[in-house]
């Protein structure tokens, strides 16, 4: 069969693993978009330059405050989060009773005047993060060489994605949760103050771009523009996977990555827009996406 | 009316043309428009600075030129090359702008060339690499001033195949720029007797290159050439230091790649890769004085663009000087006859086609423990003459022989 294709098993292994650790990012970023859909309604342009402010702040508490990667893969999340729920509290929270359209668009501006600013303080080729002394080297596997600080990025994305999962699809919260979202009121007058479950929730989404924007400092530069180059393609996995969808974003994200690894091997050249090859295909076949409702 | 109007018309061409005619500067003021990136990708490398260079060079003359005021404008292209257009002609038709300078993105600069040629201003090149425009689409008023993608390419390949790196693995930005690019060198590659092993096209603004690294890791080439520019090299090379590239005993080259992206990587990744670069700030006295001026004012060392706007301007400036007036046709001759040389340019002359040939530099990237700090990053290897390092004039496609 690997004759047929024309590459050697090895290589093809090689690039799966790869593939796999793409899809782990993007099943990440992917999730914290469909936890504010899904539970507010809101789709969250400003996701991708919450992740570039994630790997920012990083990059400032190694610079500024000499705290390594530890110190900073637990503090980002909450540092990102909390101006999550300011930006929730102070503009977004009064969007909510207008069309979804209003809320995109605010995410979208807020989204150019993060990375404007970051671009005139630090200009446009980024800055360097080391990798952590811990993971630094790698494994051989045989088929390749596998950088420890990768292997880490996959288990660290799947153990926060199926605990998302978990948290909001198994718990008592999550169910809280998405009752609110079908029915705010009756929820309310149950005692639960959905305002503040709504601006926790949104904290949540945008500390996994955080989080995100963490493990992606040491494999890509530092850059302002790093969000926007990302935030196109794990748009499209939220849409292929159904929008809102929790295990679709999941699942399609790593999917997607999968394809992706394929295609650089097959046909580099395509390797930018088979996500969207896919994604024009799912609209046409099933228009909620493969893991969506339809509403 | 007709009358009256067709009067007036004729009375206005008359006075615009007497006017030409009687006054050394045009509009008494020489006018130099600095157009770049300034805030998309190239807007490190040019940007700015740039604009620093060029008043660097017109303070130098004391502001003043052929008994006229010298001004600098800027103007931000966006990368885009119908911005560009619109700019140059603003500029030339409202503004009064005599010299365009810099314009790095070859597109937006063979958009601004035409323009020139049309309109008969002097364009002078630092940023923009491709060899178009001293080639087919040449023009009497433009003058390539800091690097093209043939000296780049031509520079590395040959200094590598001769320490006796063969064999070549190219992985290539998909676009006109990086196909060039690498074209270039696989011709030179070739000529002198090695082979291209492989190569992969991987789409602009690729975040992740572990694929196309590992294909190339996989090929048992010498060296792997990056045909790709600002953020592909900074990612493609940082990731190559992740996989272990060079620890396998694989060379890296970088076909284009200025010491603001080295900053901006660090040398903890970029250490060990080949290039070949037009000026570098340490190399000299004049090259040290100067720098540390600029960074004075900039924070930041010049790259190679910036200090090529430096010296183009000023040789711009010398030959308004010599000539005594800012007329098109007489300052691109008198800039052709005269020597360039200044703390950018050694051994500098103008070809017909416009291409300023100077010496260019080979250089390799410091190892973290040999650089005594910031922006002491590179390790010259050695100077390629002038001579050599462009390509003959007479080879290319260029009608202005």
């Amino acid at each position: 069969m690997f004759e047929m294709l024309g590459i050697p098993p090895q290589v093809l292994f090689g690039q799966l693993l790869l593939g796999l650790i793409n899809g782990s990012f993007y099943a990440l970023l992917s999730l914290g978009l469909a936890v504010i859909f899904g539970m507010l309604n809101v789709i969250n342009f400003a996701h991708g330059a919450l992740y570039m402010v994630g790997a920012f702040v990083a990059w400032l508490l190694l610079t500024q405050l000499g705290l390594g990667y530890w110190w900073a893969f637990a503090l980002t999340p909450f540092i990102v989060g909390a101006f999550g729920i300011l930006l929730e509290k102070t503009m977004l929270s009064r969007l909510y009773k207008l069309d979804h359209l209003y809320g995109l668009l605010l995410t979208f501006g807020l989204a150019l005047i993060l990375e404007g600013l970051f671009r005139h303080q630090y200009g446009v080729s980024g800055q360097p993060y080391p990798v952590p002394p811990s993971l630094s080297g790698g494994q051989n596997l045989g088929f390749m060489f596998l950088p420890n600080y990768r292997g880490w990025v996959i288990a660290c994305s799947l153990v926060v994605c199926f605990g998302t999962w978990f948290a909001i699809e198994r718990t008592r919260l999550g169910a809280y949760l998405r009752a609110a979202t079908e029915n705010p009121v009756l929820v309310q007058a149950f005692g639960i103050n959905v305002p503040v479950m709504v601006s926790l929730t949104y904290g949540f989404g945008v500390a996994l771009a955080g989080l995100a924007g963490v493990l992606a400092a040491p494999i890509y530069q530092v850059n302002p523009l790093m969000g926007s180059n990302l935030i196109i393609i794990v748009f499209a996995v939220v849409v292929i996977g159904g929008m809102g969808s929790i295990l679709g974003a999941i699942l399609t994200g790593i999917g997607l990555g999968l394809l992706e690894g394929l295609t650089k091997v097959f046909y580099p050249e395509a390797s930018n827009i088979v996500v969207f090859v896919v994604m024009a295909i799912v609209l046409m076949i099933k228009p909620a996406g493969l893991f969506g409702r339809e509403r | 009316m007709l009358k009256t109007l067709l009067c007036g018309t004729a009375f206005l061409a008359l006075a615009a043309a007497a006017g030409t005619a009687q006054a050394q500067v045009s509009n008494n003021v020489v006018k130099i428009g600095v157009m770049n990136d300034r805030s998309g990708v190239y807007a490190d490398l040019a940007g700015e600075g740039s604009a620093i260079a060029a008043r660097m060079a017109v303070e130098e003359f004391g502001g003043k030129v052929a008994g006229a005021p010298v001004e600098v404008v800027v103007a931000d292209h966006q990368n885009k090359a119908d911005i560009a257009a619109n700019t140059a002609r603003q500029w030339v038709d409202v503004d009064n702008v005599d010299v365009i300078a810099d314009v790095p993105n070859s597109a937006a600069a063979l958009a601004v060339q035409g323009i020139t040629r049309d309109k008969k201003r002097i364009f002078l090149m630092s940023g923009p690499g491709s060899t178009d425009l001293t080639g087919k689409a040449c023009s009497p008023y433009g003058f390539q001033w800091t690097y093209d993608n043939y000296a780049m390419a031509a520079g590395t390949g040959r200094a590598l195949v001769e320490q006796g790196k063969k064999n070549w693995y190219f992985i290539t930005a998909d676009y006109a720029f990086g196909h060039s690019l690498e074209a270039e060198t696989t011709n030179m590659v070739k000529q002198l007797g090695g082979t291209v092993k492989g190569n992969v096209r991987h789409p602009l603004g690729t975040s992740d290159f572990s694929s196309f690294l590992l294909q190339a890791q996989g090929s048992g080439a010498d060296v792997i050439g990056f045909a790709n520019a600002g953020g592909d090299t900074i990612n493609a090379v940082k990731q190559a230091a992740e996989f272990g590239v060079t620890q396998s005993g694989q060379s890296l080259a970088s076909l284009l790649l200025f010491i603001s992206e080295v900053h901006a990587l660090g040398l903890e990744a970029a250490q060990g890769l080949m290039l070949t670069t037009g000026f570098y700030w340490d190399m000299d006295e004049q090259t040290r004085a100067w720098s540390a001026k600029f960074e004075q004012k900039h924070g930041k060392k010049p790259t190679m663009v910036q200090a090529g706007v430096y010296s183009a301007v000023r040789h711009y400036l010398k030959a308004v000087e010599a000539a005594g007036t800012d007329d098109a046709d007489k300052v691109a001759a008198k800039m052709r006859e005269l020597p360039v040389e200044d703390m950018f340019a050694k051994n500098g002359k103008i070809y017909p086609n416009g291409r300023m040939a100077h010496d260019m530099y080979l250089a390799r990237v410091k190892k973290p423990s040999e650089s005594k700090g910031p922006w002491d990053y590179y390790q010259i290897v050695s100077t390629l003459p002038a001579a050599t390092a462009f390509m003959d004039p007479a080879k290319t496609a260029c009608a202005q022989k």
